[in-house]
């Protein structure tokens, strides 16, 4: 599969997901007159949300039933050694020898993005140099942060009345005051990002050749999600109250479909049912993985406690003994010191 | 410029840089890599295991094969022998499982890769050498996969698709850099090792690594050194010592009751330059009175099994608690060596302690300093630039370095010590105190983004040069760098791979550059209770300024 085919295949893929609620919740009625929102506003998304969650639970699960026979943490700084040798914080955390120094390498891997700010570039010429890259890791951590923003901004829509952090998040969020609504700067800066992140995808030709569909379908899907929601917001003006109404009622398990919400909606709607449905199955598990992952979270003191394998297998072992077996009489001509004798020649008989 | 050697095949250094291209494909109409066959080329890749080798170890499928023919000679049924080995290392390792599992692709490991950047192959980016693995995960073990095939980036498991993985996995050292740079942490060591087992169900291992298996297994040792040979050797290197120092140092070996047992990679016994690094030992422990003993059973510290399956790493790498056991030591000394010390620091407790229980062994004390090494307070062994450094530390050695003043010192940082247990500071010390002129290279290409020798998890054969130029070119590059701003004319290392493949990448490459182990320069560095003037080092080389006058 090469790039064009990735990008015609996950393409065509979003473009049927935005016309199938647009077909069934717009057209439909004029046609034939069947109404169908209680499908794309209630049944769909509730099958994802289950969905969602008991496939991540049952991937974590997985993972976590698998045993961890050796503990190989990638060890990114000194190790403690002797008492004069440095071992600070900068080595506690990226070469930990305790639980402590574990969980703060954790914590800067899962938040800070830790390893991939230590991306570097490099140039190949008649010498090779090599470039600090934090391109990516900016562009990561914009993406990651305006996305829990935009998450954390939707909760006034599941909650009544909201959590105090809400409107703060949204006060912050829209800390420019430009134009009207107000403009979160997590919409557009998940889109820059997003753009960024796809047009690296397809500009650098290593990328290019590495990428599947699986790759440019969640971000055209999540492009596409952000799209919904921005042009709601600024532009078509959904019916914020119908809206809520819908989503409260599917919360508090008394679904409701309330007139006067636009197909719009429905679309986005749609688009995240796929976007959680999806999760569990995709690459996007890298979110609970992170966290079982054994280069990460192990402490790199194997030679000071014992790490067990269950499962550490009983080998046949060339003994000493069968050694010396081999060679004695050689290592007698040599003056090594022997277990057993030599036989004599009487007993060779 | 030095002459290459005709038999290693390979095109001039300037030549073999100019032909790399790290992005050769453009406008994205190229046919995917998953339908891109593999081409596996002469020189980039070592020969296939003798089917003698297999006979101790009960290695499967022996047989007379070679890459390079259309017909590898697998067993009938050898699908469903790697899907099965497959299944099974997903529900043993939870690593591997991870790994198949998490990927985004986000091409932060794609110029990491020694092999990519010195070779410009695709399938050599750490992303894309898992892929190969991936794809044939998606097809047998995912939903997704089987219903969606190519879409989904699964595709079959077919007698191309192992051959391009067999090439592959054996052009892939096992160094780990590529895992720093993860942020999932995903180890493309990791996924080389379990898919090398697989290669390894079907009798398709490598003739450098299933020698020195075999060997090890039988003589204890990867060189097949037998133990009257084995002191013959060191015999050898007492009476050098003599010439150079006027020193006679006494080594015992299978000694019991010894309190120290030192174990370090045959290589050191065998090959020049590490011959001597093992002089070097043989000082240091003469000179302190230590009462250590070297064993012709226990007599390698390396551990090819860990470039072939965890059963045979266990296998051999029990030979060390054995013996210390059996002669009663109180813990074990380990030499300078790479992958060793990867087997040591994260896989010889867990794999082999028991052995060791009912012995004598005792959390490490140096009997010099009282120092106790509390990190290996579990495993009972201590690496030997540990050791080193706290005797300088405490002034235990008399040392002149001056004596290493015709050198100009750099570091390369063995893969293994750098990330798989963070040996950074200990060597570096011990060179600082023993060399007055030292150089780091690039904060890039050392410590734990160090780069590998081009010839590290048993691709350290002569038949694959090319290989191993091109995996060294970024190591020879950095080494060139600091020559040119400078001068440094030694690369230290503490790794007995490195010790006999950086001679060969330096003659190529950087030819006014020698390679050293660090106790060689400790050794020479030394002031010995009776040495006569010195004016040689442990090469037999004359010191500038010091020259016999006659």
């Amino acid at each position: 599969m090469n790039a064009i085919a990735s990008l015609i295949l996950s393409g065509g893929a979003i473009s049927m997901l935005v016309a199938i609620p647009f077909l069934a919740v717009w057209a439909l009625p004029y046609v034939y007159g069947i109404h169908l929102e209680w499908l794309f506003g209630i049944v769909i998304p509730y099958v994802a949300v289950i969905i969602f969650f008991v496939g991540i639970v049952y991937r974590v699960v997985q993972w976590a039933k698998c045993p961890v026979p050796f503990r190989i943490p990638s060890t990114c700084a000194q190790q403690k050694s002797l008492p004069w040798i440095k071992y600070g914080y900068a080595e506690k955390l990226d070469n930990p020898i305790s639980t402590a120094g574990v969980v703060g390498r954790m914590i800067l891997e899962v938040l800070c993005f830790r390893s991939l700010f230590r991306n570097t570039r490099m140039e190949f010429g008649t010498d090779i140099k090599y470039k600090s890259a934090k391109w990516l890791w900016l562009a990561a951590i914009v993406f990651h942060y305006s996305f829990l923003i935009v998450l954390i901004r939707h909760l006034r829509f599941f909650t009544e009345p909201m959590p105090f952090f809400v409107p703060i998040i949204e006060k912050v969020d829209g800390f420019f005051q430009f134009f009207l609504p107000v403009v979160y700067q997590s919409g557009p800066l998940l889109g820059a990002a997003l753009t960024f992140l796809l047009l690296r995808r397809l500009l650098d030709p290593k990328m290019r050749y590495i990428s599947l569909p699986a790759d440019y379908f969640p971000l055209f899907l999540i492009l596409t999600i952000a799209g919904t929601g921005i042009l709601m917001r600024y532009v078509l003006k959904a019916d914020v109250v119908s809206i809520k109404e819908l989503t409260m009622g599917l919360v508090s398990f008394r679904p409701v479909i309330p007139e006067g919400i636009s197909v719009l909606f429905y679309i986005h709607l749609f688009l995240v049912s796929v976007l959680f449905a999806y999760f569990p199955f995709s690459k996007l598990m890298h979110m609970a993985g992170v966290f079982l992952s054994p280069t990460r979270n192990l402490s790199n003191n194997t030679r000071i406690v014992r790490h067990i394998n269950p499962w550490n297998p009983t080998v046949k072992l060339h003994t000493y003994e069968a050694y010396e077996d081999d060679f004695r009489e050689k290592m007698i001509g040599a003056g090594l010191p022997v277990e057993k004798q030599a036989a004599s020649p009487a007993d060779k008989e | 410029m030095a002459k290459i050697p005709e038999s290693w095949n390979v095109p001039t250094p300037e030549g073999l840089t100019k032909e790399v291209d790290h992005g050769p494909l453009s406008l994205g109409l190229e046919k995917g890599w998953m339908r891109t066959p593999v081409e596996i080329k002469p020189g980039m890749h070592c020969y296939a295991a003798l089917p003698k080798r297999s006979v101790a170890l009960d290695m499967p499928y022996p047989r007379d094969w070679s890459a390079m023919d259309e017909d590898w000679k697998l067993p009938r049924n050898w699908r469903e022998i790697v899907l099965e080995g497959f299944k099974d290392r997903l529900d043993r390792f939870r690593t591997f499982k991870l790994f198949m599992d998490i990927c985004v692709r986000c091409g932060a490991c794609a110029d990491k890769c020694h092999y990519f950047i010195g070779s410009g192959d695709p399938k050599n980016m750490p992303v894309l050498r898992a892929e190969l693995l991936r794809s044939v995960y998606r097809k047998h073990f995912t939903t997704a996969g089987k219903l969606l095939g190519p879409i989904a980036g699964a595709r079959d498991l077919t007698l191309d698709v192992l051959k391009e993985w067999w090439y592959y996995l054996y052009q892939c050292s096992e160094c780990r850099r590529c895992s720093v740079f993860c942020p999932y942490g995903i180890d493309t060591a990791e996924i080389t090792i379990i898919g090398r087992e697989l290669t390894n169900l079907l009798g398709l291992n490598i003739d450098w690594i299933a020698a020195p298996i075999d060997f090890c297994y039988r003589t204890g040792n990867h060189m097949g050194i037998q133990p009257h040979a084995y002191v013959d050797m060191i015999d050898f290197f007492v009476d050098e010592i003599e010439n150079y120092t006027g020193v006679r140092v006494e080594p015992s070996f299978n000694r019991k009751g010894a309190e120290i047992l030192f174990i370090t990679p045959s290589g050191d016994v065998f090959g020049d330059p590490g011959t001597y690094t093992a002089m070097g030992y043989l000082v240091l422990f003469h000179e302190l009175g230590l009462d250590v003993t070297w064993s012709t059973y226990a007599s390698e510290g390396g551990n090819f099994g860990l470039f072939t399956s965890n059963e045979v790493m266990k296998r051999l790498n029990s030979k060390m608690y054995a013996e210390a056991k059996r002669l009663g030591v109180k813990w074990i000394l380990g030499g300078e060596c790479g992958h060793m010390w990867r087997v040591v620091n994260q896989y010889m407790g867990t794999m082999n302690l028991d052995i060791a229980e009912g012995s004598k062994m005792e959390e490490p004390v140096s009997p010099i300093t009282g120092t106790k090494f509390e990190n290996a307070k579990s495993t009972k062994m201590v690496h030997i630039t540990e050791f080193t450094a706290d005797l300088i530390r405490h002034n235990k050695l008399k040392l002149d370095p001056s004596r290493n003043d015709h050198l100009k010192v750099t570091f390369h940082d063995s893969c293994n010590p750098s990330r798989g247990m963070g040996l950074f500071e200990e060597p570096r010390y011990v060179i600082k105190n023993v060399c007055n002129h030292f150089y780091d290279m690039p904060a890039s290409c050392i410590r734990e983004q160090t780069y590998c020798c081009g010839g590290g998890s048993g691709l350290n054969a002569g038949e694959d040069m090319e290989l191993r130029m091109r995996g060294g070119l970024p190591r020879a590059n950095a080494v060139k760098y600091v020559h040119e701003k400078n001068g440094v004319n030694m690369l230290a290392c503490i790794c007995a791979i490195d010790r006999a493949v950086l001679p060969n990448l330096m003659e190529y490459f950087v030819p006014e550059c020698d390679v050293t182990g660090i106790h060689e320069m400790v050794a020479n560095a030394m002031i010995l209770e009776g040495e006569k003037e010195k004016t040689v080092n442990l090469r037999g080389e004359p010191l500038p300024g010091r020259e016999e006058s006659e």
